[in-house]
């Protein structure tokens, strides 16, 4: 039998199971969204229900009014913020000169850097903990943000990608007497802003998702990230299902709209990240 | 300035970030797992001793560490080829030219790898809800009795390990997607002039062709996996009957519920020392494997 017969038959056969793939990959996260508007005890009825009776937003109300919803996600944006600002300094201007800057050793320190890769991070979460209780940052912003400051990931993709910036054009500005601060701010940053978004995307997400470290250093409620905050009120509330689905929400819907946003940039920054350098 | 010493200014900041909170902890993490540091050595450095191997010696006699790591590798061995097999599948679906709409099925598929582990797995726990759960009244439809998914110690890993492979394969999807887009398409033109069927052509020019790239996202993926802990944390804290508990787990509870600092410092490098066994071997397996097919 002729496959090619039966156009129309593999055609169907493709499409049909991309879109139940598709429906498999996204229905959790929109009876998310449906049960968060549901009346109390509503998304626990028999039989369960689809969608909500009378949508409201009365959920959320309760999350921000009582739970201290806005206190988390202020300390999400916060964090997240301040960790993509201050991992992007230090990543871009460590990948760039690893790419066109000369100097001793320096294929060996950067392949030493790419075997740190292998160590899984939590070997060093419990000396940082006490490094950090040292230090009085433990229960603080700053310890959270403090090992998120530079990653090898963003330095490695960082270095990829510039690469390319041509040497002749770094030459012709040493020679026109352009100091090297001067070059890497006037003319690197520029052509690498694709790169600086990419890693900007990758670096908040990362971070706004994180979270066994903050679990570990954050000891008290006031400082909790979303992530954090919504495991604990899981195991205080965990039969009101459409208040915890609100609490998902709240969670996930900013890191969902920024990466519908940015998709080129993330998707780009991916396949880059998975070329072997 | 001259350039290496521009260099090194360039380079500092990340060093010492990159060397102040992750190489010399790591190292500090070695020495501590030498020591026996407990809560009477976090109130007092003065009561640390020097114990040589004993934590570790301590952790290969206890049932625990065995049945956190044998959990761990139960989720890795299963997870993993799962995982692997739901990127491959919507992988060679995008990619086939009767695939309509690519860009937006792409997206709703890759949509679960950005989301917060936390919030989705609350999710997963609602729908996999023994009693009011959507999954067991689907099932039910089918004539399928009700299963207690994150009750029941048989049933509780598999569940968490379909989470993990909704909640994955996007990445690596996304990955094999540009490795079977990077396949010169004269390759297929020559096959079909050949006469080879589809199936044929999969076998002998797409899974050869992406090889490289496969390997490398297992090797990754079984990384990544080894490091079960959010999942089990929110889906089962652990249970039932410690069945779901991961060697992360254990390093969590044991460093920061146990507060013995010493002894789950052992616990993470001994889950290093696993990751890195496993990952050099699947490396060494691959590498073989390609050695094998240039010989005629």
């Amino acid at each position: 039998m002729n496959r090619t017969a039966r156009p129309w038959l593999a055609k169907a056969i493709i499409n049909g199971l991309l879109l139940g793939s598709a429906a498999l990959a996204v229905l959790p996260l929109l009876w998310m969204l449906s049960a968060s508007l549901m009346a109390p005890g509503e998304a626990s009825s028999l039989p369960p229900r689809l969608l909500p009776a009378h949508a409201s937003l009365d959920n959320y109300r309760a999350l921000f009014g009582q739970a201290g919803m806005g206190r988390y996600l202020l300390n999400s944006l916060l964090v997240a913020g301040a960790i993509t600002l201050l991992s992007l300094a230090c990543n871009v201007a460590a990948g760039y000169a690893f790419a066109k800057l000369r100097f001793g050793g320096r294929e060996r320190l950067f392949r030493g850097l790419l075997g740190a890769l292998l160590i899984p991070a939590q070997v060093a979460m419990l000396p940082l903990f006490l490094l950090l209780k040292y230090l009085g940052l433990v229960n603080s912003y700053a310890g959270v943000i403090a090992p998120g400051m530079a990653t090898v990931f963003g330095i490695f993709l960082v270095r990829q990608y510039a690469r390319s910036v041509p040497d002749e054009l770094l030459e012709a500005a040493r020679i026109d007497g352009a100091g090297e601060l001067r070059i890497f701010m006037q003319i690197v940053l520029p052509l690498l802003r694709p790169i600086v978004a990419t890693l900007a995307i990758f670096s908040f997400l990362t971070a706004w998702n994180d979270f066994m470290w903050p679990l570990i250093v954050l000891t008290g409620q006031e400082h909790y990230t979303l992530p954090i905050a919504l495991a604990s009120l899981s195991r205080e509330h965990w039969q009101d299902t459409e208040l915890m689905m609100a609490g998902s929400v709240v969670t996930v819907l900013p890191v969902l709209l920024l990466f519908l946003a940015m998709q080129r940039y993330y998707l780009a920054g991916l396949m880059l990240g998975s070329v072997k350098g | 300035m001259n350039p290496p010493r521009a260099a090194w200014l360039f380079l500092m900041p990340a060093l010492l970030v990159l060397g102040l909170f992750f190489v010399l902890p790591v190292l500090a993490a070695l020495l501590l797992s030498f020591t026996d540091y407990d809560l009477y050595a976090l109130a007092d450095p003065r009561n640390l001793r020097f114990v040589a191997l004993d934590n570790y010696w301590g952790l290969l006699q206890r049932p625990l560490f065995w049945s956190a790591l044998g959990h761990t590798c139960y989720f890795v061995a299963v997870g993993v080829p799962l995982s692997m097999a739901a990127s491959l599948g919507t992988a060679l679906l995008l990619n086939s030219p009767l695939a309509r709409g690519q860009a937006f099925f792409r997206t709703a598929l890759f949509a679960p790898v950005v989301t917060t582990v936390v919030a989705v797995a609350l999710i997963w726990r609602y729908l996999f809800n023994t009693k009011y759960g959507l999954v067991n009244e689907a099932l039910a439809g089918f004539g399928i009795h009700p299963v207690d998914w994150l009750g029941d110690p048989h049933w509780a890993m598999p569940t968490i390990i379909l989470f993990a492979v909704w909640k994955n394969f996007g990445y690596n999807m996304i990955i094999l997607l540009a490795g079977l887009q990077a396949i010169p398409p004269e390759l297929y033109e020559a096959a079909r002039i050949d006469g080879a069927s589809a199936l044929r052509q999969f076998r002998h020019i797409t899974l050869p062709m992406l090889r490289p790239t496969l390997l490398m996202v297992s090797i990754l993926s079984v990384s990544g996996y080894f490091q079960l802990f959010a999942e089990p944390y929110v889906m089962t804290e652990g249970g039932p009957l410690q069945s779901t508990e991961s060697v992360l787990y254990l390093m969590y509870d044991e460093g920061f519920k146990w507060w013995n600092l010493g002894s789950a410092s052992a616990v993470a490098f001994l889950l290093f020392v696993v990751m890195f066994a496993v990952t050099a071997l699947m490396l060494r397996l691959g590498r073989r494997g390609d050695a094998a097919e240039v010989q005629p």
